[in-house]
């Protein structure tokens, strides 16, 4: 099967969703389709549903009999993957794996250890975020092959989706989960260019119209669980508009799913107030009724509440069922002003968006202010698109917004959103930002995923991308020691903002001297601000905010052919792939040999 | 025709229950009459067929396969609370009770409605305005009451715009569940 006579499909592997989209071989005249996903949706049933939930449930064998776990294309079970976990697990949440895509970006845990669902007790199966994402896919994987036995989807191109804020090594993970499925033909991008992606196939010729040269474009993607940002800068290259991601944002876990339960806590504190007393259940089903309050809320601005009713969870319906309504005034104040406060464009979120790297669970975005944590982005990338543009003054200044995620679909959140960029625009002199419509909000990364394939066949434009982070190896000054002191630390570039698929750097002017048979860990960071630094480039000092620190990477010489205990003298060189993730490698000074450096660290663990 | 202008406005809920459960049972005979349908070919129109007229078949009655019925019990159960809600007695309950349960059946059958069926009116015209029915008209999809005498065209009032399911599809089911069980027990441990 040659390249051509494929699929191009596209794979979101949400945090709370997973959406499949798919274009015929060499069609990109149609918007392509979703895969209807067959999985069981509680015991004994199968459905197909455009959207697999990731949640991941380990059966207990007197809970369900294997044969309720039937799947079209065989037996399954014990595990349940999909809305059946989710239905099982929202009542028995210790057997329930859920985030675990947050999970494989939390450098703070050995991602390859079983460790989901945490804290579960020892008898329930345990699960590493590498082999639950695996698990998903798999699910994706047999739903294909069931529906194109001809077509099986390891031969397809395909296009996984990660955020922009993804790690190098929470990328590579979710690469090796792929992988490890025999899916080869594979190709990473980040969500936020897939959303764009979509929109450009979704308006045809149209997009050039709409977009000119030295427009930049925001995009806010906002899923169930993690909100996402990305900057992208319309050029000219050779006459045609070109496109460049400029810069992403911070991974920030904050999502739809918080705003669903800030609003079951606001209900539960009112009915509390009219001394009533909620169990855990009755909070459950009030999350979920808000859910859909809310939504009815936010879509129909006449309405001024919408009753919420939890029946009892016995047989007896009349006189257990709790009643209250949901207000306007509630929605507003708990989700338009608590997370789209109207701020200046000064105000950023009170705490760092991620805490130490040793903080156990997930490390959640402490200040549920997206519009705080957006105005902290577009005021650390002030200069982001200097390169293109006119150099930006206090903070970059979006002329287009491009919104995804289901949470947007709120007109009135996408309306406060785009409310409180122009307010920050207008003093500066700039024009309001437009916005980009016409997306499908929730399957938009997958469908613009399978674009990307066609992209890449040479069709339609490209959006130039390579790495949004510089990346710099922590290296230990030679210095006599001061107690009380640490070691001053100089970090030393070794792969430089904007590096493109398929490039490599030559190998550093600095020498590392390492073990024979010994691992030796670097400390590793990051910066998605230092856009100049070359490789080779050595600072001594920086500012906090600049610099981020990832997981320690670590390389080990095997003994083979060498004197254990040598010290062998290496230099240190990165490359991207073609699947668009980073790779280091130690070169032998003498011989050239070459030895990967591992990024995810596994000793690291809990 | 009046109604009684004292009756309580609470009565809304009680009117919205009796749509649903009204619907529910439209969907029951839908159901069976699709099954009766795909079990018995309908003979092509007699326009493109003006020669001799199909044989009259035997009439055949069918006995109707509870299974889809009681997986439309058992979903309904799970979303709207069906089962329980039909199996209380309502006396003592004032009205603003029941219509809060009310609203939980109601939601639920909605949005199973919505997932499983595609409903559409089996007449555009509005109701309450005069229509006309050309000969060859079907009578299963329209039918026709009161002053039923002559030869068609018919004309008459449209009273109910009535339903058409176009699209059902339940959850395939696994060959070992019993569809029986329209509800677990449930045991918190």
């Amino acid at each position: 099967m040659s390249g051509a006579d494929r699929f191009n499909v596209g794979i979101d592997l949400g945090t709370t969703n997973s959406v499949l989209a798919y274009l015929k071989p060499e069609s990109a005249g149609d918007q392509g389709q979703v895969l209807a996903i067959d999985q069981v949706t509680q015991p004994g049933l199968v459905e197909a549903r455009d959207q697999l939930p990731s949640f991941l449930y380990q059966t207990h064998e007197a809970e369900v009999s294997t044969g309720e776990l039937a799947l079209p294309w065989g037996s399954g079970g014990p595990q349940l993957v999909g809305q059946g976990a989710r239905f099982l697990g929202a009542k028995t949440p210790l057997r329930l794996v859920a985030s675990a895509k947050s999970w494989l970006c939390h450098g703070g845990v050995d991602r390859h250890s079983a460790l989901l669902p945490l804290n579960a007790p020892e008898e329930v199966p345990k699960i590493s975020p590498v082999a639950a994402s695996a698990t998903y896919l798999a699910h994706l994987q047999a739903a294909w092959d069931y529906r194109y036995p001809q077509q099986p989807l390891a031969q397809q191109n395909i296009t996984l989706t990660v955020p922009a804020s993804f790690d190098p090594a929470a990328r590579d993970l979710t690469a090796e989960a792929a992988r490890s499925l025999g899916l080869d033909n594979l190709t990473l991008l980040e969500e936020p260019q897939a959303a764009l992606y979509a929109w450009v196939h979704a308006s045809g010729e149209q997009w050039r119209e709409q977009l000119q040269v030295g427009d930049l474009v925001l995009v806010v993607d906002i899923g169930g669980g993690t909100t996402d940002l990305s900057l992208v800068a319309v050029t000219e290259e050779a006459g045609n508009l070109a496109l460049n991601r400029v810069a992403v944002g911070d991974h920030i876990l904050l999502g739809g799913d918080n705003m669903d339960l800030a609003l079951a806590y606001r209900i539960k504190a009112k009915l509390e107030a009219e001394g009533k007393t909620l169990q855990s259940w009755q909070i459950q089903a009030l999350t979920h009724g808000c859910r859909d309050a809310k939504e009815s809320l936010l879509e129909h601005p006449d309405e001024q509440a919408v009753p919420l009713v939890v029946p009892s969870r016995g047989s007896r319906l009349m006189g257990s069922t709790l009643r209250t309504e949901l207000t306007r005034e509630e929605v507003e104040q708990t989700l338009v002003d608590g997370f789209f406060p109207q701020v200046p464009i000064t105000e950023h979120p009170r705490q760092a968006p991620r805490g130490g790297l040793t903080q156990m669970g997930l490390p959640y975005a402490q200040d549920a202010g997206i519009t705080r944590h957006l105005a902290a982005f577009l005021c650390r990338q002030s200069h982001a698109a200097d390169a293109f543009l006119s150099p930006g003054v206090d903070f970059i200044k979006p002329t287009a917004i491009l919104l995804n995620g289901g949470v947007l679909k709120a007109p009135q959140l996408a309306d406060r959103l785009l409310a409180v960029i122009n307010g920050w625009l207008q003093p500066a002199g700039a024009p309001p930002a437009r916005l980009l419509s016409g997306a499908d909000l929730d399957r938009a990364v997958a469908r613009g995923a399978a674009y990307y394939g066609y992209v890449r066949q040479g069709h339609g434009v490209r959006i130039r991308g390579g790495l949004a982070s510089a990346f710099y190896v922590g290296i230990e000054s030679a210095m006599p020691a001061v107690p009380g002191m640490p070691p001053p630390l100089q970090a030393l570039c070794v792969a430089p903002f904007g590096m493109e698929e398929g490039s490599a750097t030559s190998p550093s002017a600095q020498q590392f001297g390492l073990v024979v048979g010994e691992p030796v860990t670097f400390r590793f960071f990051g910066s998605t601000v230092r856009r100049d630094d070359t490789p080779g480039t050595l600072l001594d000092h920086w500012d906090d905010a600049e610099l981020e620190e990832l997981p320690p990477i670590q390389v080990t010489l095997p003994a083979e052919g060498r004197a254990a205990g040598e010290v062998v003298p290496v230099q240190l060189a990165a490359r991207v792939n073609e699947l668009g993730t980073l790779r280091l490698e130690a070169i032998a000074v003498g011989d050239q040999q070459r030895w990967q450096v591992e990024l995810d660290v596994r000793e690291n663990a809990l | 025709m009046d109604f009684n202008p004292v009756l309580p406005t609470s009565l809304d809920a009680l009117h919205l229950l009796l749509a649903v459960v009204v619907l529910i049972l439209l969907l029951f005979l839908i159901l069976r009459a699709g099954r009766k349908t795909t079990a018995t070919p309908v003979p092509p129109a007699a326009d493109s067929a003006p020669a001799p007229a199909p044989k009259p078949e035997p009439p055949v009655l069918q006995t109707s396969d509870p299974v889809s019925a009681l997986q439309l019990l058992g979903l309904l159960q799970q979303e709207a609370r069906f089962v329980d809600f039909l199996q209380e007695d309502l006396k003592g309950f004032d009205d603003a009770e029941i219509g809060a349960v009310a609203r939980v059946v109601h939601e639920g059958a909605a949005k199973l409605l919505g997932q499983y069926f595609t409903l559409e009116p089996v007449r555009s015209e509005q109701e309450e305005t005069r229509i006309t029915l050309e000969p060859g008209f079907d009578p299963a999809a329209n039918r026709v009451t009161g002053n039923v005498v002559g030869e068609p065209p018919f004309s008459g009032t449209l009273v109910h715009r009535g339903w058409r399911a176009s699209r059902a599809e339940l959850p395939r089911l696994a060959s070992h569940h019993d569809v029986r069980i329209l509800a677990p027990a449930e045991v918190e441990l």
